[in-house]
């Protein structure tokens, strides 16, 4: 009898993981079954071609592509040393009184809709990126980083933006893992004469493939993340280096002109794009599950406190 | 526990009841810019016959078109009217019925000034062409004799979402510029040569009030509400317009003697005298022989009554009413579409 029902719940739960699965491959599906036209049309192209005209019917994703993961990876660069600042600080230094009140707050910086950063953005956030831009030293401003007039909404202030919205989630990620590190690592790091620096350094070590996918996590998020950029960004297809200029990300421009496109080819150029965006978001994260995956294979060859305190010391 | 039940009974019976079997419902889509008045139009009408409720979805003039064209909404709306292509591919004759009027101005952030500036259309294009890119060059000095325009950038902005707005701005940009008109053409979006891009009429508000030197576009309406200056354009005339409710409505008025029957008119930079440039007709958009007969009588009732009641809301919100000839020729128009 026992045995029927475990058959039976492992039939069940069987039945949601294929749900799933089938959920994404339908995505998938129906995005590429949407935008033939447009695939037909461009083919390959529309990957590596830089033009965006919806009235001569040219259509090109790649200023989207490029905003898409320019402003992705520098929201990651400005955020991850922040967040796992942060973790670290509630999960082993924080004083208990502390620690329920800042766990508290990185959550409530979550849960702002992304509307509200959006406005805060226009209002606070642009004028002030706007000053800093103004003030940078005209040396700099001849280098192809920072060039361009200081319009204040650009690539700097989504990514500040955006990596804003991403510290709460792998903050919250990266504490949770660091808690479940197990009290004999640090003990037994503590054993070997580490500092505190040292022990902290061998639990984070421990605990490092969690702490990438928090980070994963957070590059995820900031890939999709469309209100709040399409607010600061500037919204121009142009593919430039400079932090100052405007740009455009892929799930801003479906945003901004899914409503208005009217014509079929237009219509399946913007769905185009967000198969393209369904496509990198599965490359990142196939990408950091290797990345995790590689990390926990060589973890089993290691020990790990000694070889962090040994790298440590 | 039965009482629960059988009260829920009752008050499921009593709802349905209240609501009737007679309560005609009609669901529509489209333009964003007429949704203050439309929503205003069906609210009032609604307290004039409880029995017809209209619901009206305002996620642009493209998901307006769209959907009429699946029949999933019984009318669209939109800013622009729809092309040649698009009629072709709807299942069957649509009509194109103006309900009001809007316009589109010039916005701009020069530190210090005191007089509102001028413009022409040669000098918008130019400037949103990328061409013009100082305040003081002197094809804007010259329209602006007696103002002392700064030597700073012009900072273009323009809308980045797909919007009627867009479309009226570079249907005139394009008439007045044969420039504009080759390079960046006429859409509800388009390949922008210059600037940055702002989400809706607020957006564009606060980029170029934040940014000094910077110009942009709004809808007049929204720049009414909010109480922010903008500048005059030449018409065709040579006068120096300002827009407003009376020199919106000469546009039209300037239009409906050329007015095809179809209604499908672009009225920027309509001739006249005290005609606003940038000007445009919104539209309800309707099948001449739509399905469901009763739904349709009851939509035409509406719009006869939104074409002559209606009208009287359209100050109050910023929008221009209709001028008497098109109503007339839109009642006659009304006459076409198969109700029975």
């Amino acid at each position: 009898m026992a045995r029927r029902e475990d058959l039976g719940f492992r039939l069940a739960t069987g039945a949601f993981a294929l749900v799933l699965i089938l959920i994404v491959c339908a995505i998938g599906f129906e995005l590429t079954r949407q935008s033939m036209l447009s695939i037909r049309k461009f083919g390959l192209n529309f990957w590596r071609t830089e033009t965006w005209d919806p009235v001569s019917g040219e259509f090109g994703a790649l200023p989207f592509i490029w905003g898409t993961l320019y402003s992705s990876i520098l929201a990651l660069l400005i955020a991850t040393p922040i967040a796992i600042g942060i973790a670290v600080f509630i999960s082993e230094l924080c004083p208990a009184f502390l620690r329920q009140p800042l766990v508290f707050l990185t959550e409530l910086l979550a849960a702002i809709p992304s509307i509200v950063y959006g406005l805060w953005g226009i209002f606070v956030l642009v004028p002030f990126v706007r000053r800093l831009e103004a003030s940078t030293p005209d040396v700099l401003r001849h280098t192809p980083m920072f060039s361009g007039p200081p319009l204040g909404v650009g690539m700097l202030a989504a990514a500040i933006i955006l990596a804003i919205m991403v510290i709460p989630f792998t903050s919250s990620v990266a504490r949770e893992v660091l808690r479940s590190v197990p009290a004999a690592q640090r003990e037994g790091a503590y054993a070997l004469g580490a500092t505190r620096f040292e022990a902290i350094r061998a639990a984070l070590f421990y605990a490092r493939t969690g702490v990438i996918g928090s980070i994963m996590l957070g590059f995820g998020r900031a890939l999709g993340e469309t209100m709040a950029v399409t607010m600061v960004i500037g919204n121009n297809p142009r593919v430039a280096a400079s932090l100052f200029a405007p740009q455009y990300t892929m799930s801003a421009v479906i945003a901004n002109e899914f409503t208005e496109a009217a014509d079929p080819l237009y219509l399946n150029a913007l769905i185009e794009i967000g198969l393209v965006l369904f496509i990198i978001t599965l490359i990142v994260n196939a990408l950091s599950r290797l990345l995790i995956w590689s990390m926990a294979r060589s973890a089993t060859r290691t020990v790990p406190v000694a070889a962090a305190v040994e790298t440590a010391a | 526990m039965k009482r629960t039940i059988s009260l829920a009974a009752l008050s499921v019976a009593a709802l349905s009841a209240a609501l009737g079997a007679q309560t005609m419902r009609i669901t529509g889509g489209g333009a964003t810019f007429p949704n203050p008045i439309y929503s205003k139009w069906f609210s009032e009408y609604n307290r004039l016959h409880p029995d017809v409720q209209i619901n009206y979805q305002s996620q642009g003039s493209g998901f307006g078109i769209q959907q009429l064209t699946q029949q999933t909404v019984f009318f669209g709306a939109s800013d622009g009217p729809m092309t040649d292509e698009q009629l072709k591919a709807a299942p069957g004759p649509i009509m194109h019925l103006p309900t009001v009027l809007g316009a589109v101005v010039p916005v701009y952030n020069i530190p210090n000034l005191k007089a509102d500036l001028k413009f022409n259309g040669t000098v918008l294009a130019d400037i949103y062409l990328g061409k013009i890119t100082r305040w003081n060059d002197p094809a804007i000095a010259k329209l602006n004799a007696g103002v002392t325009l700064p030597a700073i950038d012009i900072t273009v902005v323009h809308r980045s979402d797909g919007s009627g707005t867009t479309y009226i701005w570079v249907d005139y940009l394009s008439k007045v510029s044969p420039e504009f008109k080759s390079k960046v053409g006429v859409k509800t979006s388009v390949n922008w040569p210059a600037g940055v891009g702002g989400k809706g009429n607020e957006g564009v508000s606060a980029l170029v009030t934040q940014t000094p030197g910077a110009i942009g576009y709004v809808e007049l309406i929204y720049a009414l509400q909010n109480k922010i200056s903008y500048g005059s354009v030449q018409n065709m005339d040579g006068e120096f317009v300002k827009a407003s409710v009376t020199s919106v409505t000469a546009a039209a008025a300037s239009a409906a003697a050329n007015m095809p029957a179809d209604f499908r008119v672009s009225i920027t930079n309509a001739p006249g005298k005290g005609v606003y440039p940038i000007s445009s007709f919104t539209w309800l958009l309707l099948y001449q022989d739509p399905k469901d007969k009763a739904q349709a009588k009851t939509m035409v009732d509406f719009l006869k009554w939104a074409l002559k009641d209606g009208q009287k809301y359209c100050a109050d919100l910023g929008y221009a009413p209709l001028p008497a000839n098109v109503v007339q020729m839109e009642m006659n128009a009304l006459a076409k579409i198969k109700v029975g």
